[in-house]
């Protein structure tokens, strides 16, 4: 019977790296497909707002676990063997885009409407209009909101596991299965998740006293 | 590379599933009420109390907000019975969950406490109102009303977070999935149709829960409009 030692420890470590990989990973690839479902839902042609809506709202609807497991078994199915690490950003790059395109539809929406009514006085083209008008401001309002879904997200990576892949949370159950001290080891994950975590959640509601956009509910 | 899909194998285990859907919805509801029970006396303790109380309340809520449910189901399930406290799974989750949401609710429910008017509590208390009396009828009502669209969010991610329960073996919704692909050999069509029972069940306690807080507040909670941007900015 091991003890959790400082070997353990480091393995925890490097773990917590292959979190943070993931959550780059999944929040790179879901960033871009949220940004195109994000202005598909607020297009002029209603069957792509209907179907941009539609995927918000059932992704948003079913858990992440299960978007894993399909993703996983569904193209194991159709004969692809995919290694764990792009099984897992896969799915989790299909759960960041539903949110970050409800999050950032807010954002677009929050511009004034005088800023599309102006701009398209000025003859500007709707790409035109986003790129130079639109954007740069909803992206002052997005970056808070944004910022503290990552923090959302790096705890969502602890579920990969079950299509194989090790990152902190499985190293946490692996090194529990050799030491059998719970207590220690899940402690030590949550104190490293911790670590990563609560510097986002500081910075989310730093820049909402920034940009002053915090939400008065 | 052919293949079909084949759910009669896995509707044969049609009990397998509706257990799974009770055990969820039981774990779910239990942990909506007693979450929300306990975030409203951490907002009560957090603002009635002193500076310590006070701040034991935020280190409570960001400890967990700030790990994973995983982590948090773990250190309930194997930590706990080596202090003595030993619990099935159901118990674990239940725990684990009301734990968790509880620390949202507050943070969410604090939003809204925050949001009364201070010289509405002076009022209140000018009427003769005790403290409690003040924080019950002027500053939580309110409060409630102003983030049921936010605290039913959060409800939904609770429900969906309950399909983590099924890493301690608990056979809910995504837990009797495992048996059921263990016993078929079905993975993709089982969890089709689980996934699919999630989505109606996460779509009906949205609806449940709008219906619940127009009931309770009297007004329509965020009718979400197809909105566009196209009647008065198209064209260009």
């Amino acid at each position: 019977m091991t003890t959790f030692g400082w070997p353990e420890f480091m393995f925890l470590l490097r773990s917590a790296g292959w979190t943070l990989v993931l959550t780059a990973i999944a929040f790179g690839i879901g960033a871009v497909a949220g940004g195109a479902i994000a202005i598909l839902r607020l297009a002029q042609n209603s069957v792509l707002r209907i179907i941009a809506s539609t995927y918000i709202l059932v992704i948003q609807s079913i858990p992440v676990l299960m978007i894993l497991l399909l993703s996983y078994y569904g193209l194991t199915l159709v004969g692809i063997k995919v290694p764990p690490l792009v099984a897992a950003s896969a799915s989790l790059a299909i759960y960041v885009s539903a949110y970050l395109a409800e999050i950032w539809r807010g954002a677009i929406q929050a511009v004034p409407m005088q800023q599309w009514e102006a701009s398209a006085s000025l003859a500007l083209s709707r790409p035109q209009q986003y790129r130079y008008i639109i954007l740069p401001q909803a992206l002052s309002i997005s970056l808070p909101p944004t910022v503290g879904f990552l923090v959302q997200l790096v705890k969502n990576t602890s579920i990969v596991s079950v299509v194989g892949f090790i990152e902190l949370s499985r190293a946490g159950q692996l090194i529990n299965n050799a030491t059998f001290q719970p207590f220690h080891v899940f402690l030590v994950v949550a104190v490293l998740y911790f670590a990563i975590c609560f510097p986002l959640s500081r910075l989310s509601r730093h820049l909402e006293g920034v940009l002053n956009v915090g939400r008065s509910n | 590379m052919g293949f079909s899909l084949q759910f009669a194998s896995v509707f044969a285990q049609g009990d397998l599933i509706l257990q799974g859907i009770l055990l969820t919805i039981g774990l779910s509801a239990g942990a909506i009420t007693l979450g929300t029970i306990l975030a409203i006396g951490l907002v009560a303790a957090h603002n009635l109390g002193n500076r310590a109380v006070a701040f034991a309340v935020d280190a409570y809520v960001e400890l967990l907000r700030n790990t994973p449910f995983l982590i948090q189901l773990f250190m309930i399930f194997f930590g706990l019975p080596l202090l003595g406290f030993r619990m099935s799974g159901f118990e674990a989750g239940l725990l684990a969950m009301t734990l968790n949401l509880s620390a949202y609710a507050t943070e969410i429910i604090r939003a809204g406490v925050d949001a009364t008017h201070r010289s509405q509590v002076e009022a209140g208390l000018s009427l003769a109102l005790s403290r409690l009396q003040v924080f019950r009828y002027v500053v939580l009502q309110p409060a409630f009303a102003k983030v049921w669209p936010a605290l039913s969010s959060q409800f939904v991610l609770m429900l969906l977070a309950s399909s983590i329960c099924s890493f301690i073996s608990v056979s809910e919704l995504s837990g009797s999935a495992a048996l059921i692909e263990q016993r078929t050999f079905r993975s993709f069509e089982t969890y089709i149709v689980v996934t699919i029972a999630y989505l109606c069940l996460a779509l009906l306690l949205k609806l449940g829960l709008a219906v619940l807080g127009q009931r309770l507040f009297g007004r329509r909670v965020r009718p979400e409009p197809i909105t566009t941007i196209t009647n008065s900015a198209g064209g260009a």
